[in-house]
């Protein structure tokens, strides 16, 4: 009996009538693959991406030097120096960040009580040198200034639950 | 002897002691803020809450309560948990929580038991308190709204420092710590304040915003810009020392530091020799190690023994003099001498140039007398141990020199040596009397003299017993005891400092020795300067070696009183600069006559051999007088001209402290406050 079955299947092709099908039906259902580079999937608020310096709405950097993301680094790629500013304030003279080494856990991001440094929706800097990964200040603050727009709606709805 | 018996723990202390003491020798940790073991109590910050058995039911405060026999105490009950939470829900209502900038984050007693002790939310809503920012001056650096009112601060400066600039106006809520009128602090340890401070009301103004404590190394090292011997810790991050701080010796500086030793740091990063340079055609040219060492080995050919000198700084270690004097051994020259400002030391007999007493001596001591110095300005820390002797027990201190503020008592017997005279009817009648002779009195012509006269009123007045050693020499130069221990003096023909000026060697060897003018040496001299600022020395100099400074060599220094103590390596020595004692080790190998020891344990081993007191390292036994007879001189040759200060100005005494800003500024802002006192 089951020899008539086997002989049957193969001569009514039925396998591949089965495979044909399948594909059939995912021909015309609609499509997961996105064209990268023009189309882009969605991504979390928590996504963590290319770091960034944020300001106040009036300009002033929130970075106040206190050195927690520094401290909590875990692969020690951030190093700051801070002295008074001229007008007593604490602020950094050197913001630096080793992409090279950063490990985007996030925690300088959950470690800053000013919620100066956040890591950002961009995945999309990759360098063609080595060097262009060392992030300084100027750098980090231009990308937060890109940014801020998309950065303070991620804060926002990520407040619910901080 | 009250017993009494803490969670359980029984214990026995000193009458008199509070239960937060007692506690403490249980090895109980009991939470305070105005506690603190060198003040007065105070009791006002309520955070040290115990419960005692037996006694009305609240919670009673353990610094300020005496110990009692057989009491019970307990430390954490529900209602001593309760009252601490409860009293740090108080502290904290007009405390800013601005940790993230504040200096003292990461070491701050408020943030350590407020996470131990305290509660996990605030109930007040209301409007916090604000204060103004008091300026102190150049050193510390004031947060006022973070003030905690613990009055530290306040006790500190009036009761230890004996300078009574800091108090409290109004009360309460209103309450301030303030100096009253706008006006820097006078006082020479004023930067102690930063570290009894609790919370980052008062921080350092230089290091202001530099490091968080959990970046920096920590390198236990002797503090050499005086002759105390303050035992230090330095914070150092990558190839900078960033802070210098106290530790804790008992025996020495209890836990206090001068202000120039703790500041002068940021001199260490300014005016440094970093490199060899030699001098051709007149000027002074980079070179190489074997281009500077081979300029002196041409020099040094053909030149006698006796032609050739050396002369040892204030800030040397006792491993390089040592290596310097067995280099000029070598030489065949016995021209060495470590007293470059010319005082009249006399080497012969260690307690002759020795603080015999002993800082923790001073204590016991009933009646002193002070012979030509300040020690207010020459040695804070240990003017503020005569202070605490004058306090504890009113002990009779009279003083023959310059009238000046020496933050006690003292009566003023006159202003030159002839007012030695009436000394002995001062120290008349005192049990345990000591005498202090500064370098303001050895370093004139009569010296040798005055030193004689101090020694003989000494022996007169019953100073010089068998159980009691009541003579001392009070050193500006952290240098100059190792120095002298280790022989570091003309011996037989040699030449001392002044011999050797004016041409009077060819060849000169400075070992970081720019504390005289340089002009005096003479014209045709060579002069070899080895050390590690560009001062006085380096710009006479024919070659420049670079050495490393105290923060950047493991040394061995001897303290006024005699104690060899040990510092270590915080950082490497700036570019080329390298370690002293292996500078002339390694010269000494290119003219041929290698120095015994190749490595520092070898050379120690050879300081203990010169003088076995290298051996006991931060121990210092106190030993009486056994032999009456004086040092050299002759006490009838003494003259009459008034003492002069060996210091004139306290911030600015040797090559760190006058490249360093923070001491330009402390110059000028106190500069002012000197000369309005002076009218």
């Amino acid at each position: 009996m089951a020899f008539l079955d086997r002989t049957a299947r193969s001569l009514l092709l039925g396998e591949l009538v089965a495979g044909l099908s399948l594909t059939l039906r995912y021909f015309f259902k609609p499509k997961v693959t996105i064209n990268y580079p023009y189309e882009k999937g969605p991504i979390s608020p928590r996504f963590k991406g290319e770091h960034a310096l944020r300001r106040y709405p009036n300009g002033e950097e929130r970075c106040i030097a206190c050195k927690l993301c520094e401290a909590i680094c875990p692969a020690q790629a951030i190093t700051i120096e801070a002295e008074p500013r001229d007008d007593g304030s604490r602020r950094t003279t050197r913001y630096d960040i080793d992409m090279t080494k950063c490990i985007y856990c996030g925690l300088c991001e959950e470690a800053c009580p000013v919620d100066a440094i956040v890591e950002g929706p961009n995945f999309e800097f990759a360098t063609e040198t080595r060097e262009e990964l060392l992030y300084n200040k100027d750098k980090l603050l231009a990308n937060g200034d890109r940014w801020e727009p998309e950065l303070a709606r991620r804060l926002e709805l990520d407040a619910p639950y901080r | 002897m009250p017993k009494l018996t803490i969670d359980g723990i029984e214990v026995e202390v000193p009458n008199g002691s509070t239960i937060l003491q007692a506690a403490e020798a249980a090895g109980i940790e009991i939470p305070r803020f105005c506690y603190h073991e060198r003040l007065s109590i105070a009791g006002n910050c309520r955070m040290c809450l115990v419960e005692v058995e037996k006694t009305p039911p609240k919670p009673i405060a353990s610094c300020a309560y005496p110990a009692g026999e057989g009491m019970v105490v307990h430390t954490d009950t529900p209602m001593v948990r309760n009252g601490r939470k409860g009293v740090m829900e108080f502290l904290l209502i007009n405390h800013p929580l601005d940790c993230p900038i504040c200096d003292q984050g990461g070491e701050c007693d408020l943030q350590d038991q407020s996470v131990g002790y305290g509660g996990d939310h605030s109930r007040y809503d209301e409007n916090k308190r604000a204060v103004k920012d008091k300026n102190l001056g150049p050193l510390v650096k004031t947060v006022m709204t973070r003030c905690i009112h613990c009055t530290r601060c306040i006790r500190f400066i009036t009761e230890v420092a004996g300078v009574p600039d800091l108090g409290a106006t109004s009360r309460g809520e209103h309450m301030e710590v303030g100096t009253y009128v706008e006006k820097a602090l006078g006082s020479e340890l004023s930067a102690n304040i930063i570290d009894l401070c609790p919370v980052g009301a008062l921080t350092s103004k230089p290091y202001a915003f530099v490091a968080r404590p959990w970046e920096l190394t920590k390198v236990d090292s002797i503090d050499v810009l005086d002759a105390v011997g303050t035992n230090i810790r330095i914070d150092a991050r990558g190839s900078e020392v960033l802070r210098i701080l106290p530790r804790v010796n008992e025996d020495v500086n209890e836990e206090w530091l001068g202000d120039k030793s703790r500041f002068a740091v940021d001199g260490l990063k300014r005016r440094r020799l970093d490199r060899p340079w030699v001098r051709r055609d007149g000027k002074l040219q980079p070179a190489t190690w074997n281009e500077a060492f081979a300029a002196i080995a041409d020099r040094i050919k053909g030149v006698g023994g006796d032609r050739i000198g050396a002369i040892a700084g204030d800030l040397c270690d006792a491993e390089s003099v040592l290596a310097l004097k067995d280099l000029m051994g070598a030489l065949g020259s016995s021209n060495i001498d470590c007293r470059q400002d010319g005082a009249k030391l006399d080497a012969a007999r260690r307690d002759f140039y020795c603080f015999n007493t002993s800082i923790v001596g001073i204590e016991e001591a009933d009646a002193l007398l002070i012979v030509g110095s300040n020690p207010r300005k020459e040695a804070p820390v240990l003017n503020a141990r005569i202070r605490k002797a004058f306090v504890a027990n009113g002990m009779k201190i009279g003083v023959i020199g310059a009238e000046t503020d020496l933050t006690y008592k003292v009566t003023h017997l006159g202003d030159g040596p002839n007012a030695l005279a009436n000394a002995a009817a001062f120290l008349a009648g005192a049990q345990k009397p000591m005498i202090l002779v500064g370098q303001g009195a050895l370093t004139r012509a009569d010296g040798a003299a005055i030193l004689a006269a101090c020694w003989k009123l000494a022996a007169e007045v019953g100073a010089l017993k068998s159980d009691w050693h009541g003579f001392n020499v009070l050193h500006t130069a952290a240098g100059r005891v190792g120095a002298l221990d280790l022989g570091f003096v003309p011996t037989g023909a040699g030449k001392d400092v002044a011999g050797m000026m004016g041409g009077g060697v060819d060849v000169l060897w400075l070992l970081g020795a720019d504390g005289f003018d340089s002009a005096r040496i003479g014209a045709n001299t060579f002069v070899i300067y080895q050390g590690h600022h560009g001062d006085a020395g380096a710009h006479r100099a024919d070659v420049i070696l670079p050495g490393a400074a105290y923060t950047e060599k493991s040394g061995t220094y001897v303290n006024t009183e005699g104690r060899a103590q040990r510092g270590f390596m915080a950082i490497h020595p700036p570019g080329e600069a390298r370690e002293d004692w292996t500078i002339l080790r390694a010269f000494s190998g290119i003219i041929g006559r290698a120095l015994p020891y190749d490595t520092i344990e070898a050379l120690r081993a050879r300081m203990e051999q010169v003088n076995p007191v290298f051996g006991r390292i931060g121990h210092l036994p106190r030993f009486g007088c056994g032999d009456l007879s004086g040092p050299a001189g002759d006490p009838a040759a003494i003259g009459s001209a008034a003492f002069a200060p060996a210091i004139e100005d306290y911030y600015q005494t040797d090559p760190i402290s006058r490249s360093s800003p923070t001491m330009a500024a402390c110059t000028a802002s106190h500069g002012g406050a000197q000369a309005l006192a002076a009218e």
